[in-house]
């Protein structure tokens, strides 16, 4: 298991040198990075890209070791920064608090912003915000081995769980299978149902949202962390089912971010992980069902995904359902459309009890804007 | 589209294994109307997923008791464990 953070007498010699070494602030999203990959959140990875990863991770959707890896994890500076670090150079990584780790540089390379977004996103429009968020990085990657000196002091403490701690943690609860499920909203009925449903076959269920920049109206970390608190003390059995968060920024790379978040999952402990509609996905960029279908692509991911297909509400049914389970026509059927359900939260309306648990409705309603708005 | 495909070939790192010629055949034929495009891509994920499946079943503890007991300590103080 990935754990890189130095040994006491490493640290020491680093925090005494620091001042002498080529410094670089971070951006959160990097110091999300920094704290994954030490953590072994990403592992195998031991550092950021270097240009043979980045290049096998592009065109082949695996690391230099054969693994499977589909979302490049690099270090951009910008070119005038460049010049003042060398390869082999011992460089320090701060966050905004101060020393975050030190990283010994094994490559300093450029590459092609328009190939990276062609191959991470499948296209080369500024309207998708992963590709957006790529033409906004700097000019050059810097690759190499990282050591954590100091760990980020986090808001929500107690959901922030390392992979050595929820492994430890579902030993502890006998768990044998655990099914992971990665979400950027509050519950609604449908998810409740793919989550109960996937927990039927398994021992336990690891409920991990993600925490990290989101576009402007997506709902608020503090709101979706307060609604899925809401969700599980009323409908769920605590042995069975345990929240913590991923921090990490959204790339909406839909077919490969599933892959990437299994291989994440799988580090949490993870032996399945709940694969549904356009996961990861973003306006019309990809198939709704090609975040299922790419996984043909990894016989060695070592987790299970189960797919779900859209499902909807029936009211002669009574109950959730797909198109698989359910004959009843259309006009029988309520969906679990996210812009309706954001219309009436707008306007301070409850969703109806098919749609969201009263509980959760409630809490959401109370907040006077619970979507991101910058 | 060209570009793509010249980026792939020149990343692609192989080396060569032997097969009985028989065997060739017999997975030629199988792979046929499938999304396998050569006897190397079907067999490349056949191994794959054997050498995974063996790396998974060698999986140790991979955390000392000393770490366990630090741990379940964290996970006791958040509510986690009782």
């Amino acid at each position: 298991m990935i754990n890189l953070s130095l040994k006491a007498s490493e640290k020491e010699r680093i925090i005494d040198q620091a001042k002498e070494l080529p410094q670089i602030e971070l951006r959160s999203d990097l110091v999300n990075d920094v704290e994954n990959i030490a953590n072994g959140v990403f592992s195998p990875l031991e550092g950021f890209f270097n240009n043979e990863d980045l290049e096998l991770c592009l065109f082949e959707k695996r690391l230099s070791n054969d693994f499977p890896w589909t979302i490049p994890i690099i270090l951009d500076i910008s070119e005038e920064r460049s010049k003042e670090i060398q390869e082999d150079d011992e460089i320090i990584l701060h966050n905004k608090n101060g020393l975050l780790a030190v990283m010994k540089v094994d490559e300093k390379y450029k590459y092609d912003k328009q190939k990276l977004a062609q191959y991470v996103f499948g296209t080369t429009e500024t309207n998708h915000p992963g590709v957006a968020r790529v033409f906004t990085l700097g000019d050059v990657l810097i690759g190499g081995r990282i050591g954590l000196v100091n760990e980020t002091k986090r808001q929500y403490e107690q959901y922030n769980l390392k992979p050595i701690e929820t492994r430890i943690l579902f030993k502890e609860k006998g768990w044998r299978t655990v099914v992971g499920f990665q979400t950027r909203n509050p519950p609604h009925i449908g998810h409740e149902y793919v989550q109960k449903t996937a927990l039927t076959f398994t021992d336990g269920i690891f409920i991990n949202p993600v925490i990290g920049k989101k576009k402007i109206g997506d709902f608020r970390d503090d709101v979706i962390l307060a609604s899925y608190e809401e969700l599980m003390k009323h409908y769920y059995l605590k042995e069975r089912a345990v929240m913590s968060i991923l921090n990490f920024d959204m790339r909406y790379a839909g077919p490969r971010e599933a892959i990437f978040h299994a291989i994440v999952r799988k580090n949490f402990g993870c032996s399945h992980i709940i694969i549904g509609r356009d996961h990861a996905g973003v306006g019309n960029y990809y198939d709704p069902y090609a975040a299922q279908d790419i996984f043909e692509e990894f016989p060695d991911l070592g987790i299970f995904p189960i797919f779900f297909k859209a499902f909807f509400y029936c009211k002669r049914c009574g109950g959730v359902a797909n198109e698989k389970t359910c004959p009843h026509s259309e006009t029988d059927h309520i969906s679990f459309s996210g812009s309706k359900i954001r219309k009436l939260i707008c306007d301070k309306k409850l969703p109806p009890e098919e749609i969201m648990r009263p509980e959760v409705a409630k809490l959401i309603i109370c907040e006077e804007n619970p979507f991101v708005s910058e | 589209m060209a570009e793509k495909k010249d980026d792939e070939k020149q990343r692609k790192k192989f080396t060569t294994v032997s097969i009985p010629t028989p065997l060739f055949r017999k997975v030629e034929e199988r792979i046929k109307d499938t999304g396998f495009t050569s006897v190397s891509s079907y067999v490349t994920y056949v191994l794959r997923e054997i050498v995974a499946e063996g790396e998974k079943e060698e999986e140790e503890h991979p955390f000392s008791e000393e770490d366990e007991e630090r741990v379940k300590e964290r996970l006791r103080r958040l509510g986690y464990l009782e």
